[in-house]
């Protein structure tokens, strides 16, 4: 994984536009939170190989950055993205890690279920 | 056969702290052990640092760090059961409780390792070990091989006491770190001394669970 080049992102986001694409999205404290911190709530989520499709997307601010992603009826927000696999040319890859190294965030889109 | 062991955990790694050098021991005395290991644990939250894996690349890297972890370990079998984790608990207990009866019955083993159900923090630890103590309750008495679990939330002692078995893993803190360090994605062994490594790693505890 590499730090996120906001430029790369969007046009990978518009070549998934206007069509159906399979989404993971996520965002976990992870599973220990509470034991290691018991002041920390422990909470995750994640929806995988939902499909969706978008008509607008963009990856906005300064980093960690946010991806908003339009669709028919609603939205796909993520934020806290930091790293993506510039490598993975068919799929767009995000994740947002903390400081630790740690996902906190993902959002991920592809043509192919995951 | 008294000298089968099976192990039972949910996720990769989860031998490597608590396990991994009671495991080498016993092959060491001659134990044959049999790993289900229930997960790849494609939900983990590291990813190397710096982070060399993602969602996707991850259960390919784990899948090979266990393979290496049991390697190091000495472990003969590992099968790889093939559920998603964080499900376990979502999981269909009949069919869960057949495929482990179906464990049982062909590696017939005098010791099972799992984790203590209710005890042992994550929601897929805490199911695995359900699973394994519902389906060898169901034995009859004299059929049931020995139950020892591992459990480490906080509330435990208050619960459950302490453990009843306690294995000095010292002489076998080579095979434990190897174990440790196989899982390169999730751990970074911090530099000690010798003596502190020992002092860290050198003891494993399990609760032998009693069937009422």
């Amino acid at each position: 994984m590499q730090l996120i080049h906001p430029v790369q992102v969007q046009i990978r986001l518009n070549a998934l536009r206007d069509q159906d694409v399979f989404i993971h999205l996520e965002m976990t404290s992870g599973a220990y939170a509470a034991h290691n911190d018991s002041s920390k709530h422990p909470s995750a989520t994640f929806i995988t190989n939902a499909r969706i499709r978008y008509a607008h997307g963009s990856i906005e601010g300064a980093g960690p950055y946010r991806v908003g992603l339009k669709t028919e009826n609603g939205w796909v927000y993520s934020e806290g993205l930091t790293h993506w696999d510039e490598n993975d040319t068919e799929r767009l890859i995000l994740a947002g890690h903390d400081a630790q190294g740690k996902l906190v965030v993902a959002l991920q889109l592809s043509r192919q279920p995951f | 056969m008294a000298n089968n062991i099976l192990v039972i955990l949910p996720h990769p790694d989860d031998e490597a702290f608590g396990l991994s050098g009671t495991l080498a021991k016993s092959i060491r005395e001659g134990a044959r052990v049999t790993y289900a290991c229930l997960t790849l644990g494609e939900m983990g939250r590291n990813m190397g640092v710096p982070p060399f894996a993602n969602r996707v690349t991850l259960p390919r890297f784990r899948k090979l760090e266990l393979e290496e972890s049991c390697r190091t370990i000495g472990i003969q079998d590992l099968r790889l059961m093939g559920y998603h984790d964080k499900t376990i608990e979502f999981e269909d207990k009949d069919k869960l409780d057949a495929r482990i009866l179906e464990l049982l019955e062909e590696v017939r083993p005098g010791t099972v390792y799992t984790f203590y159900p209710g005890y042992a923090v994550h929601p897929d630890h805490d199911a695995t070990g359900a699973a394994v103590i519902r389906t060898i309750a169901r034995l009859a008495q004299e059929r049931r091989p020995i139950v020892r679990c591992i459990a480490f939330s906080k509330n435990r002692e208050e619960a459950i006491g302490l453990p009843d078995v306690k294995v000095d893993v010292r002489p076998f803190l080579k095979q434990k770190l190897g174990s440790i360090q196989a899982h390169r994605s999730q751990f970074q062994i911090p530099k000690l001394s010798p003596t502190e490594l020992e002092d860290r790693f050198g003891t494993e505890s399990f609760y032998t669970y009693k069937f009422s």
